[in-house]
């Protein structure tokens, strides 16, 4: 005897502005009143305190915007995913939009076992394009990168140029130098605010922007969700 | 209108909780900061967390808002991290909704609902940029309005507020506005000819328009200095709630906040009379909201904010008229709407089967913990602070709690209550231990939490003539209470630090030469003074002996009958020779009715503002009258001594 999974729904949001400074965890929790809000029927867990079964991907850190967040739901019954999106972002607060729903394929990987990296605006405070570029030169062509990481009270040194994947120095900001970066979410990983110390420890971290989550389909990387069309997107702007 | 957003933004990435300064909340509201409207700032003294979901400051800022001369914004304590980084950088205390600079506002309007936070208030005002003394003050300086529960007794602070709002605020603030409206077509000369205007506004108090004189280092009297202010400021209280259904769009932050629910307020007023209880005393009469009234208000709310919590507030919900069908229909109306499942919690539960009945009806699921507030130890103490609940009747409550699946049950007891003796306080470790043996009947894991807290008299209260135990005899009583639960497996002791009572105490009845201690503390770094890991009671020690001012005398004495008290000048309705009568009987070990259900004693709330309790039943509440000393459901008296009514001292 089977037992029919609960359908899954995988929804794509950006979050931007003022919000930015609002953690993952309070994020999760206004998805959670949103979803309720627009009522849908989402699936909750068994036992004596039941929560809802929504899983969110990989964690933003507090003040980084982006244009690629996700989260799945599971309900109790199939929806028509159609005009999901508006109602969301209408129940959600300002900078929190949702850009795309879709039904999944049941037995999909999880969120967090999908994606393998993440593309990246930094902004780095301060320097000049020069500074920068010869920076990431020198980091692009060293062989290892030692990082001290401080877990759970243990100091310990890792080689993190395996999870510099690219770095491209786009030019000059206001206030000092854009950079694009790929940087790898798998076995060893690096979070913008690590990358510019290995970039230079008197380098400060200005704007930081996710730009991409990626997973790899037979050898090639994609989004989880592709944002709507850019008409959608625009009546999404317009309600918002 | 300015906005110091710019200047804020790039700091609020190296500080705790930067959510907490960024406003954006469900129900916001962003009215437009046009020229001619007059601007109120509601700030809370203390962290965002804390502050943004006090229910009076959300009331009276949808009530300003809605007003189309006037417009609100709110604004919270900086936690000590962005103080010093706002400080550094020349950024002024802001409001959350437009990041507007606070002295830019026509008023700071503050909700005082503990004294602990009254440093706060002045680090709030010296942050905004404006004088921290009202006498400092120009003509164009905002005007600082307090309001809440502190504010009955407002002398510690009057040196630095220009405004008293006394009682409940819902009335007070148009008229206040009113007056504004008024000044900013017509203005005067000065900021005394404001005042004296305001002064005139029903329920408003204006500390610097009365002289405090003082002979010998004792108050003699708070009189007005002028002929057109009246001898006795009358707190305002509003006859119905039903007209009042505020907040109408409860705030929804982005961050979590203490109680973090839906809050629908169900009535106002306590008539059970416990004697140490401001709250109950001074929020008379009972005015109930129709229940039909507060079904629609948590059908809307649930579908507005998203919650599938709510809480129905009051001193008692218990006591509601219509608890149970109410409770029910909120159940099936959260069904009904496709809500999923609603969780309905209520602030207090009364100490019988009947309010375990309903908990269970409320937390069909996670039965973890279930929260009594028996008060003492011993029916001799209980009978002293008119909480006449009988050992049987927590016996029966704890005893169904432990049997409906509950495995751990929180008592509330108070220490340092008056006449004391160490039986009444190693009573409480008794009924702990005979209510977890009862728990062990039902659950091999049942354990019981007792939770202590030192007492602190407060003004309006019979007990506003009692001596405060000094915080070496709270502790040796929490010491006791430590030895006698040592070996009780299943029982945990928990207490509050009599050290913070202690300050609570000197200021809770202390009078306007606190101002000066208030102020040294505050500039000695003495902020957020309700986080134990901020407060430090030397520095308050040390700031009253360099006032020169006494604590025993503050916190410690017994004050006599006849003795001018720093709120005398105010009223709360409550005729003083009835709390006097009212203390008398406390000290002869003496109970006194609920006076919902007997004839009227005439403490004074109703019959001095012409309004009288509004409940929806003349019924006593389901389950009896229970701890009231009264026993209406079974007919049966509980064996309480009730003072013949004739004895009584009437006006």
């Amino acid at each position: 005897m089977s037992i029919e999974p609960n359908p899954k729904i995988r929804v794509r949001f950006l979050k931007a502005g003022k919000i930015r400074f609002v953690s993952h965890r309070d994020v999760a929790r206004i998805v959670e009143r949103a979803l309720r809000k627009v009522r849908l029927p989402v699936a909750c867990s068994e036992g004596f305190s039941p929560r809802p079964k929504i899983s969110f991907g990989l964690a933003l850190s507090v003040s980084h915007e982006s244009d690629a967040e996700y989260f799945d739901v599971s309900l109790t019954k199939a929806v028509d995913v159609e005009s999901l999106a508006l109602q969301l972002t209408e129940a959600l607060p300002d900078g929190l939009t949702v850009t795309a729903v879709q039904m999944l394929e049941p037995g999909s990987d999880s969120l967090q076992e999908t994606i393998t990296s993440c593309t990246w605006r930094i902004e780095v405070l301060d320097q000049t394009v020069e500074s920068v570029q010869k920076a990431a030169n020198d980091v692009l062509s060293s062989s290892e990168l030692l990082l001290q990481r401080v877990r759970k009270g243990k100091t310990s040194e890792v080689d993190v140029r395996p999870a510099i994947l690219e770095i491209a120095v786009e030019g000059p900001t206001t206030d000092g130098v854009q950079l694009v970066v790929d940087l790898s979410t798998e076995t060893i990983s690096l979070r913008p605010d690590e990358l510019i110390v290995v970039l230079g420890e008197d380098f400060r971290l200005g704007r930081v922007h996710r730009t991409h989550q990626w997973m790899t389909v037979d050898g090639a990387r994609c989004e989880p969700v592709k944002p709507a069309s850019s008409s959608t997107r625009r009546e999404l702007s317009n309600a918002s | 209108m300015t906005s110091v957003w710019s200047q804020l933004e790039p700091l609020l990435t190296n500080v705790q909780k930067p959510a907490r300064y960024i406003g954006c909340e469900g129900g916001a509201k962003a009215k437009s900061p046009e020229q001619g409207l007059i601007s109120w700032c509601f700030t809370y003294p203390d962290t965002y967390e804390v502050g943004l979901p006090n229910q009076g400051l959300q009331i009276l800022y949808e009530i300003i808002n809605e007003r189309a001369d006037a417009r609100a914004d709110r604004s919270y304590a900086p936690w000590v991290d962005l103080e010093e980084r706002m400080r550094e950088n020349d950024i002024p205390l802001f409001s959350v909704e437009h990041h507007t600079p606070v002295h830019e506002f026509d008023v700071l309007a503050f909700n005082l609902s503990a004294e602990l936070t009254y440093t706060n208030m002045v680090n709030c005002i010296d942050l905004a940029g404006i004088p921290i003394r009202t006498a400092d003050r120009s003509v164009d300086d905002t005007l600082v309005i307090v309001g809440g529960h502190c504010t009955y007794n407002p002398e510690p602070i009057a040196d630095f507020v220009d405004v008293v709002a006394l009682g409940d605020g819902e009335e007070i603030v148009g008229a206040i506005t009113d007056v504004l409206v008024a000044w900013e077509a017509d203005p005067g000369e000065t900021r005394q000819e404001l005042l004296r205007r305001l002064a005139q506004v029903e329920a408003v108090y204006v500390p610097s328009l009365y002289e405090a004189r003082f002979e010998d280092g004792h108050l003699q009297q708070i009189a007005p200095r002028f002929g057109d202010v009246p001898a006795v400021v009358e707190k305002a209280t509003i006859a119905d709630l039903a007209e009042w259904p505020y907040p109408k769009e409860q705030l929804v932050p982005l961050t979590e906040v203490v109680h973090d629910r839906l809050n629908v307020e169900v009535f106002r007023g306590c008539t059970r009379g416990c004697r140490f209880c401001q709250a109950g005393m001074i929020t008379r009469p009972v005015r109930e909201r129709p229940a039909d009234q507060v079904r629609t208000m948590v059908a809307d709310g649930l579908e507005r904010t998203g919650y599938d919590e709510v809480s129905l507030t009051s001193l008692s919900t218990a006591d509601f008229s219509d608890i149970q069908p109410t409770v029910t229909g909120i159940m099936d109306d959260g069904e009904d709407a496709g809500c999923g499942p609603v969780s309905v919690s209520l602030p207090s539960l009364r100490v019988d089967a009947f309010g375990v009945g309903i908990a269970a009806q409320l937390q069909k699921a996670k039965r973890t913990g279930l929260t009594f507030a028996p008060e003492a130890g011993t029916w001799r103490m209980r009978q002293i602070i008119n909480k006449l609940i009988r050992e049987e009747d927590l016996y029966e409550a704890v005893d169904a709690a432990y049997s409906q699946g509950w495995s751990r049950v929180k008592l509330y007891f108070l220490i340092g209550l008056p006449s004391e003796t160490d039986e009444d306080t190693l009573g409480i470790a008794e009924l702990a231990k005979n209510c977890v043996a009862l728990g062990k009947k039902h659950n091999k894991r049942a354990s019981v939490t007792v939770s202590v807290g030192g007492f602190v008299p407060k003004p309006f209260t019979p007990f506003q003539w009692f001596g405060q135990n000094t915080s070496q005899e709270l502790q040796r009583k929490i010491d006791l209470l430590k030895d006698a639960t040592r070996k009780m497996r299943g029982v945990n002791l928990k207490w509050h630090d009599p050290k913070a009572s202690l300050v609570e105490g000197i200021c809770s009845r202390g009078d306007r030469r606190l101002g000066d201690v208030i102020e040294h503390v505050w500039r000695n770094g003495g902020t957020f003074q309700e986080w134990s890991e901020r407060f430090e009671l030397d520095r308050w020690i040390e700031a009253m002996d360099a006032c020169g001012l006494d604590v025993d005398y503050f916190a410690h004495r017994h004050r006599k009958e006849d003795e001018p008290q720093s709120w005398d000048h105010l009223s709360a309705g409550l005729h003083k020779d009835f709390l006097w009568q009212d203390w008398q009987d406390a000290l002869a070990e003496v109970g006194l009715e609920d006076c919902r259900w007997t004839p009227c004693y005439d403490c004074g709330a109703c019959t001095g503002y012409g309004i009288e309790h509004v409940v929806a039943s003349a019924k006593p509440p389901a389950g009896g009258s229970q701890g009231t000393g009264q026993d209406l459901a079974s007919g049966a008296a509980v064996p309480v001594t009730l003072l013949p009514k004739k004895n009584r001292v009437r006006v």
